[in-house]
């Protein structure tokens, strides 16, 4: 095996992305994460609203510059300085075929002016010149893939379901062949049942196609089916890492313990018969943090040294990490 | 037996639009007895919500028109009633918890004065007696420091927060009935179950009776007492929550159960979509609303309506795999676990 092939696909160190408010106020969104993505696994990420997991997705695409660190897709770093605008278009482009995204809100992502052929055939500039014929033939291939059909070429998202409207953006993702997409809460605009159908066809494109996915999603029962390893945030960094059986087997964090224990289980007894961790409060500002554990002002189980500095993410064997002082 | 406070029957509800008119709800009947908790479930566009909204006749009206039935509260039919009558309902008698908090609060208005503001123009309050029982209501649902928070506006205040002044606003009448629609769904799971607690203990504390609208399952199971799983503006089948999750008797039931992933779900099992989407409420089948996309459809579930089977218990189906000359089917069960009951 050659050194390429046994390097992460994706890889992210000290990521970080903050946001100016005001002469004295710094957003810090996403703060010092690092993680790698393997060829062939799903990754998922989850945390609470404003954990910094979509910011993170997002900077892995470009779509947002980082404040710091750096991302490696392929052997490439997405970011550092091209050395001419040339240089960095031609790279952007190159990314661009490898990396994909597919959104959240499937209501927002499509261009509402635009025909399906359009959308989904829009990234074929990337790819090179097609005949007209050949641009057809790849899209009604595309759509047969996502389940839709030839027939649905013309028409405008409006006139689509959101089942079917994320389906139309997996499949304008799908349309340059990348080896990598984030999808960011693809399902959580969905009903619970079109939801298992796009879950399903995700796992179903993954196999076929061998695609690597960071999943970013606050469902944690869907994480927890589709990934293989999942990457736990609060409040812009990373709590906990680990094999997606395992950290929901054994949680080390506290937060990721009480956060599991609030999960709604579909089973009466279940639901009725668990105690959950209860929580103190609700998640602070990420405005101007301390430099102590994030975590520690609702911690259950908080000592004077979570504020002293903050938990590094230590490994506590097999690639499950923490960053708890007293795990 | 008590009476019930709320009696739905055989309850039809239509828009009227350019496009047609939409039979929202179609034949829908159920009822909630005092202090009990009840779930209707189902996904967009199933009916539960325009349901609920005709308790206070939220609905707006026109384009919507009440086709059918009768909705009882305390032995009353509220389409019968004036708009006067009905504006005295709302809050004292029944109270109201939206889906997303910032759609339904004032964001001009301090939320202190919001909660007051049930009382304006009610006979027998005073001004400072609004203030005092506002206040302990807003201590009631947990939110701290009452008399800075109540000064504050709904954008200076979290999700949870601002579902915490809904709540309040919803019991600060001391309604009989709360009808919750979606409570959680706009929050995130730790805020959620904080809430959901919350919905529970005041039911313990204050006795009002609830009706939780959701489409998530896994509120259903933790909360309800009695289930309506709702599909096409008709109710499929209803019993106790137990009866729904382990004695599941309709196939959509069965299939929304099977399609949420689970903790237990093992990752190379495939979830169980339900395929297809729902039906179009311009020109509902005139069978089994579920017919076209169930997977034991028989010509007769496309065709005709079915009856409604009693099962043990107060279970009821509407299917027709129950009747007598119908081929037996095992549906996918979910067992219960033996132990916590």
């Amino acid at each position: 095996m050659s050194v390429a092939e046994r390097e992460p696909l994706l890889s992210v160190s000290g990521l970080s992305k903050h946001f100016r408010m005001s002469r004295t106020e710094v957003l810090k969104a996403v703060d010092d994460v690092s993680f790698d993505v393997r060829e062939g696994e799903t990754v998922g990420l989850v945390g609470e609203s404003g954990c910094g997991k979509s910011t993170t997705g997002r900077c892995i695409v470009r779509l947002h510059e980082p404040t710091a660190g750096a991302v490696r897709f392929a052997g490439e770093d997405v970011y550092a300085p091209a050395g001419s605008r040339s240089a960095d278009r031609e790279r952007k482009r190159r990314l661009c075929k490898g990396m994909q995204m597919v959104f959240q809100n499937p209501y927002s992502s499509l261009n509402p002016r635009m025909t399906v052929k359009d959308i989904v055939g829009e990234g074929f500039a990337l790819v090179g010149r097609l005949g007209q014929k050949e641009r057809d033939e790849r899209i009604v291939e595309l759509l047969r893939t996502v389940g839709l059909g030839a027939e649905h070429m013309s028409r405008f998202p409006h006139e689509f379901s959101g089942g079917q409207r994320q389906r139309i953006g997996i499949a304008r993702a799908l349309s340059v062949d990348p080896r990598f997409i984030v999808c960011d809460e693809p399902i959580s605009a969905l009903d619970v049942s079109i939801q298992a159908q796009v879950i399903n066809m995700l796992k179903r494109l993954q196999a076929e196609r061998g695609l690597t996915y960071l999943f970013v999603a606050h469902d944690l029962s869907v994480v927890k089916y589709i990934s293989d390893r999942v990457i736990v945030m609060y409040l812009g960094t990373v709590v906990e890492q680990a094999g997606a059986s395992e950290l929901y087997r054994s949680p080390l964090h506290p937060y990721t313990r009480a956060l599991f224990s609030a999960i709604p289980e579909a089973d009466p007894r279940v639901a009725r018969g668990r105690a959950r961790i209860p929580l103190k409060g609700e998640i602070p500002s990420p405005v101007n943090p301390r430099d102590e554990c994030r975590f520690a002002d609702r911690c259950p189980i908080a000592e004077p040294v979570c504020r002293s500095r903050r938990p590094p993410l230590r490994d506590m064997g097999g690639g499950h990490r923490v960053a708890c002082h007293l795990a | 037996m008590p009476e019930a406070i709320l009696d739905v029957q055989d309850l039809s509800y239509s828009f009227r639009t350019y496009g047609g008119e939409v039979q929202a709800v179609r034949g829908v009947s159920f009822e909630v007895m005092p202090g009990e908790v009840v779930g209707i479930v189902g996904e967009s566009g199933c009916g539960k919500s325009v349901t609920a909204q005709c308790a206070l006749r939220l609905n707006p009206e026109p384009p919507g028109f009440r086709r059918g039935g009768r909705m009882l509260y305390k032995g009353e039919d509220v389409f019968a009633k004036g708009e006067r009558e009905l504006r005295r309902m709302r809050g004292a008698e029944i109270g109201f918890v939206f889906q997303d908090p910032m759609t339904y609060l004032n964001p001009t208005m301090r939320v202190g004065a919001q909660v007051e503001e049930v009382f304006a123009g009610r006979p027998g309050v005073s001004r400072r007696e609004a203030r005092s029982r506002a206040d302990e209501m807003l201590a009631l649902v947990g939110i701290s420091d009452v008399a800075r928070r109540r000064e504050q506006y709904p954008h200076e205040l979290s999700g949870g927060m601002k579902q915490r002044v809904m709540i309040a606003m919803a019991l600060v009448g001391r309604p009989s009935l709360i009808i919750a629609d979606e409570p959680t769904t706009s929050l995130d799971v730790t805020i959620e179950a904080q809430i959901l607690e919350l919905l529970d203990d005041l039911r313990r504390k204050l006795g009002t009776a609830i009706v939780l609208i959701t489409h998530d399952l896994g509120v259903i199971a933790k909360m309800c007492d009695r289930v309506y799983v709702m599909y096409g503006g008709k109710v499929v089948e209803s019993g106790g929550a137990e009866d729904i999750f382990y004695r599941t008797a309709h196939p959509y039931t069965a299939g929304l159960l099977g399609s949420v992933a689970r903790l237990e779900t093992d990752c190379d099992e495939e979830l169980k979509a339900i395929e297809g989407t729902p039906p179009d409420l311009f020109s509902p089948p005139p069978g089994c609303p579920f017919a076209a996309r169930c997977d034991y459809a028989m010509r007769v579930c496309r065709e005709s309506p079915s009856p409604e089977y009693r099962l043990e218990g107060g279970h009821r189906v509407s299917c027709w795999l129950r009747h007598e000359y119908a081929e037996p089917v095992e549906l996918p069960a979910r067992c219960a676990p033996e132990a916590a009951v």
